[in-house]
């Protein structure tokens, strides 16, 4: 398969990853698709790693998965103590820097 | 036969994506991606990322999203309203998505790179292996490698500090 | 030390002194404040006398010495330079002013020694001396009108001196504004000047001067006349004469320094400094005269009127004035400035005098309350007859010679100028009816209640209250203090009365005709380039007209005499018959009427209608809309805030969708 292929996929993973976040209201769901996002990124790293025979796109893509471990663990934290002070988990109704 | 490993892989791949923004039930979400990360690292083995594959796995689709389980159990089912606030917001987003992904395939098919047109170049046997790898990051990505881990000492602390209880006394008053 | 250094000398002394007064007066102990005042101003007295030493080693042709500090503005053609000018006119003028300034510092150490805002009197009286000598030391126009400037500052924050007093704050303002009158004039005619002369230098000015216009060329003419209009307002001529009266608001030793000596002097010299233009611009200088001849006999008939002491006094400084601005105008420079310095001593001395009586009338200055002080007052008595013998002109003493030799050079000069030698006897002679109306009413007569009192020995008291309305008021700082000072009893009162009294007695002998010219020749360095200076009334005839003036004088103390000493009923059965005589001359001729009519009125309306139009369409129209649209914008980019992040994640990837397009179609 070309490399191309993959890069496709990636585009189109990346771009459902963009609708999740503009359609989805709850916190968590909003954080998977962050995670659909960075993904796609990933696969595209290792498809040009692939096409100039270079271990360097690996090593990236592992970082941004390092990267992705700990936003995942502080975006879950802020929805557990959101959780606890009551606050609903709909980003919604988060509005007071309205203008 | 890479085709058709490339397929499943695709396949599963974006079916779960979809999956996970179509899905209301947030748990359900996350299996979903789970189904996604397991068909992404199959796409990674068909790249010769092997290690990748294997951190995908045991980091990504294990630990990560072990978390995720954890935090959905623990919140629950968060039912999103049907009524959409936002005017408009429905009917753009898809078309946003879809543009997107029209405006960046159009960059890739269409930017005339010469080294995505073909397969990729042989390779030897050690490509995307653990040693390649380690011999990178402790060589030349030294420093991107104490950043990271130091950028995970930090997440840990800092998700200690913002979901910890209140002390005994603050909650009393 | 040259000339110069002693003229930079006579600017630094009295401004150190003001600074330190005015910065560290809560450090220094007691009423050293005054005396570190004093001190200055003697020193600046001291360094006069230096400077005069020096010019008299010089020849006369190279008495005009110029030195300058440093070079304020040099672009564009024009070359201003922070300079002084010491010449003997300069100089002459210096010494008067501190002179007469050094022993006024010391009789106001006693007279206010009571008041609580004494550092703050000595730290402005020394300020305005400084300016005062900038005025007269400056070489350069803007300096000039740099000291111009602040003496009229001075004479506002000495006016208002005691500002919880309405009727103070209120002269200090119309002193001010009818200045401002006369610096516009003044800056006027110096924009005028630079445009057609090129330079501010006053030397180059009077060297251009000539060669630029011919006489009486109109432009000369306006330049005279604007001139004339800043010395008018400083002098207190009319019409610009409204503010001197009310300027009696201050505390006397302020009357006395600036509002008879110094302040109203600066147009007198202001005209003699700028001779040169004004005997181009001929008939600018008659204007001058004529405009002094007015002063001189209208403010003569209101001084025979009034009942305030102090106004009576300033009055008679109105009048006086016109004697020297006629003097200036006609030519008769030596002569006029001769009139400066004697009036200077007898007319300090009688406002040193008449606070000594009002300290006595414990501040009030009704004078029809006074009346036979000679046995209580005995010092003060004589010294207010000197400075009245002086005034009017009584025979041998200074006022006598001076004011004379002005009329004898009108006379001489001839033709249309015999109006002025006239004019200036009947002046004469009613200066010196009402000089004897002071002097016969408050020493002559039968003692009054206060004089009576003070025989007995009983301190003069009275509740603290505003001499003009009779309001009360306490004796806290910004109002006069308790204690009352009167010349028997204070040493430095009686120091500095006695010194101006010998000069008013004896100053005179410097011009005596045909015997010396003292003045004449010293000052003759300042005005080589005058074709007037050297109008000489022949010796036969100047004392032809010292007889004629001797007579007028005894005249009108024989008048005063009938009115205020041997039938005091007279004066009331006058009255009676002659209502609307009284009342006119009362009212002041109604010029403060008339300026309010004819001036302050249309102003404030001129005001409300400009507030109403263009204050509330134009300015407050631009204002506001320019606000109205900024609100307006503002509101509309509000809408793109609205608090969902969702809509801010479409406007990101939106932005992103089209920079990406953008990038793809520029690429293609």
């Amino acid at each position: 398969m070309d490399i191309t292929w993959y890069l496709v996929l990636s585009a189109l993973i990346f771009a459902v990853g963009v609708t999740g976040v503009l359609l989805r209201r709850s916190p968590l769901v909003i954080l998977l698709c962050l995670e659909l996002m960075l993904n796609a990124g990933n696969l595209a790293l290792l498809a040009f790693s692939r096409s100039l025979g270079n271990e360097e796109g690996q090593v990236f893509a592992l970082v941004v998965m390092v990267v992705a471990a700990c936003e995942v663990v502080v975006g879950l934290g802020l929805i557990v103590a959101a959780y606890r002070r009551r606050i609903p988990l709909n980003v919604d109704e988060l509005r007071s820097l309205r203008g | 036969m890479k085709e058709v490993a490339f397929f499943a892989g695709a396949i599963g791949a974006l079916g779960g994506a979809i999956a996970v923004i179509g899905l209301r039930n947030p748990f359900y979400s996350v299996l979903a991606l789970i189904i996604h990360l397991i068909s992404l690292a199959g796409l990674f083995l068909l790249l010769q990322g092997e290690f990748l594959a294997a951190a995908q796995i045991v980091v990504y689709a294990g630990a990560v999203m072990v978390l995720y389980v954890f935090v959905a159990a623990y919140v629950g089912n968060v039912d999103e309203p049907l009524w959409e606030p936002i005017p408009g917001q429905r009917f753009i987003a898809p078309l946003l998505g879809i543009a997107l992904f029209v405006e960046l395939g159009i960059a890739i098919v269409g930017s005339g790179l010469r080294s995505i047109e073909s397969e990729g170049p042989t390779v030897e046997l050690g490509f995307g292996s653990p040693e390649a790898i380690g011999t990178l990051l402790l060589e030349r990505f030294l420093i991107a490698f104490e950043a990271a881990s130091l950028l995970l000492l930090v997440a840990a602390v800092g998700a200690v500090v913002l979901a910890a209880r209140k002390r005994p006394s603050e909650e009393a008053g | 030390m040259d000339a110069t250094t002693y003229g930079w000398l006579v600017l630094a002394f009295p401004l150190a002194g003001s600074l330190l007064i005015a910065f560290g007066w809560r450090v220094l102990p007691g009423r050293s404040a005054g005396w570190i005042g004093t001190a200055a101003i003697g020193l600046a007295f001291c360094a006069s006398l230096g400077a005069l030493f020096e010019i008299l080693d010089l020849p006369v042709e190279e008495r005009q010495l110029t030195d300058s500090a440093y070079d304020y503005a040099s672009a564009g053609g024009l070359d201003i330079q922070m300079s002084i000018l010491v010449d003997p006119l300069s100089v002459f003028m210096c010494l008067v002013v501190s002179g007469i300034s050094a022993l006024i510092h010391l009789y106001s150490i006693s007279y206010l020694t009571s008041d609580r805002g004494f550092s703050r009197f000595f730290s402005y009286l020394n300020f305005f001396v400084f300016s005062m000598l900038l005025l007269v030391l400056a070489g350069n126009l803007i300096l000039l009108i740099v000291g111009w400037a602040f003496v009229g500052f001075a004479s506002y924050a000495l006016i208002s001196f005691w500002y919880r007093r309405t009727t103070a704050t209120e002269a200090g303002m119309k002193a001010f504004v009818i200045n401002v009158v006369g610096d516009v004039g003044l800056v006027l005619a110096a924009l005028f000047i630079v445009r057609e002369l090129g330079t501010f230098d006053l030397l180059a000015i009077f060297e251009a001067a000539p060669e630029e216009f011919t006489t009486n060329e109109s432009v000369a003419v306006v330049i005279g006349l604007l001139l004339l209009v800043g010395a008018a307002a400083k002098s207190a001529q009319v019409p610009l004469h409204t503010w001197l009266p009310d300027a009696m608001e201050g505390p006397t030793p302020v009357s006395a320094l600036i509002h008879a000596a110094t302040m109203v002097t600066a147009g007198v010299y202001l005209i003699a400094r700028f001779h040169p233009v004004f005997e181009i611009a001929l008939t600018a200088a008659d204007i001058a005269a004529v405009v002094g001849l007015v002063t001189l006999l209208i403010a003569a008939t209101i001084a025979l009127v009034v009942t305030d002491l102090k106004r009576i006094i300033a009055y008679s400084t109105m009048s006086q004035i016109g004697y020297m601005v006629v003097g200036v105008g006609i030519g008769a420079y030596s002569a006029g400035l001769f009139h400066l310095m004697t009036h200077a001593f007898f007319k300090a001395l009688l406002f040193m005098a008449a606070g000594s009586v009002i300290g006595a009338m414990a501040n009030r200055q009704n004078i029809d309350l006074m009346g036979g002080f000679r046995r209580s007052l005995p010092f003060t008595s004589a010294l207010l007859i000197v400075g009245a013998l002086a005034l009017a002109a009584f025979p041998g003493t200074s006022g006598f010679f001076s004011k004379d030799e002005i009329l004898a050079v009108a006379e001489t000069r001839g033709g249309f100028y015999w109006t002025f030698a006239i004019g200036g006897y009947i002046g004469a002679l009613l200066t010196a009816a009402y000089a004897f109306r002071i002097g016969f009413r408050v020493a002559f007569g039968p003692p009054s209640e206060v004089a009576h009192d003070l025989e007995r020995g009983v301190d003069p008291h009275a509740e603290p209250q505003n001499p003009a309305t009779g309001e009360r008021e306490d004796t806290d700082v910004g109002f006069p203090g308790e204690k009352h000072a009167i010349a028997e009893d204070a040493w430095p009162m009686k120091i500095a009365m006695s010194v101006l009294g010998l000069g008013a007695l004896f100053a005179g002998y410097i011009q005596v005709p045909g015997v010396d010219h003292v003045l004449t020749t010293f000052l003759h360095g300042s005005f080589e380039d005058s074709a007037l200076y050297e109008i000489e009334p022949t010796t036969a005839d100047a004392w032809r007209g010292l007889a004629v003036g001797g007579a007028v004088s005894l005249a009108g103390i024989a008048i005063a005499a009938h009115f205020f000493l041997r039938d005091r009923a007279a004066a009331a059965s006058l009255r009676e018959r002659l209502p609307w005589l009284h009342d006119f001359l009362e009212r002041k001729w109604y010029f403060d009427e008339l300026i309010d009519a004819c001036v302050v009125r249309p102003c404030l309306a001129c005001g409300r209608w400009a507030d109403r139009t263009f204050e509330r369409y134009v300015v407050e129209g631009l204002v506001g809309g320019t606000i109205g649209v900024a609100k307006g914008a503002n509101a509309a980019v509000r809408l793109a805030q609205s608090g969902y992040l969702r809509s801010y994640a479409l406007l990101l990837v939106v932005g992103f969708c089209g920079l990406g397009l953008y990038f793809l179609v520029a690429g293609s």
